[in-house]
């Protein structure tokens, strides 16, 4: 238990992977213009990056690693992740086609959201068992979610504030999400890698 | 490198495999959604969206492949109700269609009392029996023009509403 609150702190605060390591910054600006398409990808993204971060540990071990495979392990997991993406669909699809509706095209491109790929490979180059490894992805859609969110909240607000022309849109957006990087640099040290 | 080829490939068929076996087996919600849409149009099969009936327009919304701003019987009340359920915005243009500013009128003269178009007409604006005169009910004609072909003697046509005077230009 002890480490699993040390990952999920890690992974949502201190080594957050869209503010610290710069993963999955595409739907990070492309998702976050509205509040309400900003919380159906977080929790996507979510469920994609706990199923993807235990099926690539599963794979990696039982499969990659007994045939001696494990060069292979990029390619099989962005198999795998464009296989659970689907899925993930199929199941948005039956519970809230509302949802699906709304998210539309975003939710496809969860694919190529690098943060997905990058938990699955670094949960095998840090050599996490089972458990330890859906708490990283658990934890890393965590992270996810809570900036992506924050982030929508705060570009919902400066679209309305009155901005000079020169910083209107895009810019004014990709200069909130390097304050926010930098604040939560305040956070490095909590804990390790 | 033969290993790698044939564990690559049986994961890939196995993947393909699970998502088939899920399209097939898990229901598609998309029947609600469609359901919840049909509930708030207006139900009067007048086809000015372009789709053969309500039903049909909500389909076409539920996959996104139409506007809320389609519907002129259901005016602005559909479309603000519409725009709640979806999450679009509601549409800054005008309804497209001649609905607010212009109406069927019968020529009275010409009008031979056959009653064919009677039937046709989704709102019944227009009153009248066979072998009598008839009219149609300015308030409640939805500008649809499926009347027009259907009349024998032509005299039915699309005329500007009195209150809304349309510009010759």
């Amino acid at each position: 238990m002890e480490t699993a609150v040390l990952i999920i702190v890690s992974t949502v605060l201190a080594n957050n992977f869209v503010l610290h390591r710069f993963l999955g910054l595409c739907p990070f600006l492309g998702a976050s213009a509205r509040l309400d398409a900003a919380r159906g990808m977080a929790l996507a993204t979510l469920l994609v990056l706990t199923l993807a971060s235990i099926a690539g540990h599963l794979i990696f071990r039982f499969l990659l690693v007994p045939f001696g495979l494990e060069y292979l392990a990029t390619l099989t997991f962005i198999l795998i992740i464009a296989a659970l993406v689907q899925a993930v669909e199929l199941i948005v699809r039956a519970i809230s086609p509302l949802v699906q509706r709304i998210l539309g095209l975003y939710l496809p491109l969860i694919t190529t959201n690098c943060a997905v790929l990058g938990v699955a490979l670094l949960n095998v180059r840090q050599q996490r068992s089972l458990l330890e490894a859906a708490w990283f992805g658990f934890g890393a859609g965590l992270g996810f979610a809570f900036v992506l969110i924050t982030f929508a909240a705060l570009r919902e607000r400066t679209d309305r504030a009155p901005v000079p022309a020169a910083f209107q849109g895009a810019p004014l957006a990709l200069l909130t999400a390097g304050l926010m990087a930098i604040a939560f640099t305040g956070f490095g040290g909590m804990a390790g890698d | 490198m033969f290993a790698g080829i044939v564990v690559v490939t049986l994961l890939a068929l196995g993947a393909g495999a699970g998502v088939l076996w899920l399209r097939r087996y898990l229901a598609d919600g998309t029947e609600k959604l469609v359901a919840a849409i049909d509930n708030l149009l207006p139900q009067i099969q007048c086809a000015q969206c372009g789709h053969p009936g309500c039903r049909a327009y909500a389909e076409a919304l539920a996959r996104g492949a139409t506007t809320i701003d389609r519907c002129p019987p259901g005016g602005e009340r559909t479309q603000l109700a519409l725009a709640e359920l979806l999450g679009d915005a509601p549409g800054g243009a005008p309804l497209p269609s001649p609905a607010r500013t212009h109406l069927a009128r019968i020529d009275e003269a010409a009008c031979i009392g056959c009653a064919l178009c009677l039937p046709a007409c989704p709102v019944d604006a227009i009153v009248g029996a066979s072998g009598f005169l008839h009219t149609v009910i300015a308030a409640e004609c939805t500008a649809c023009e499926l009347c027009l072909e259907l009349c024998p003697v032509d005299c039915i046509a699309l005329v500007p509403r009195p209150e809304h005077p349309v510009s010759t230009a």
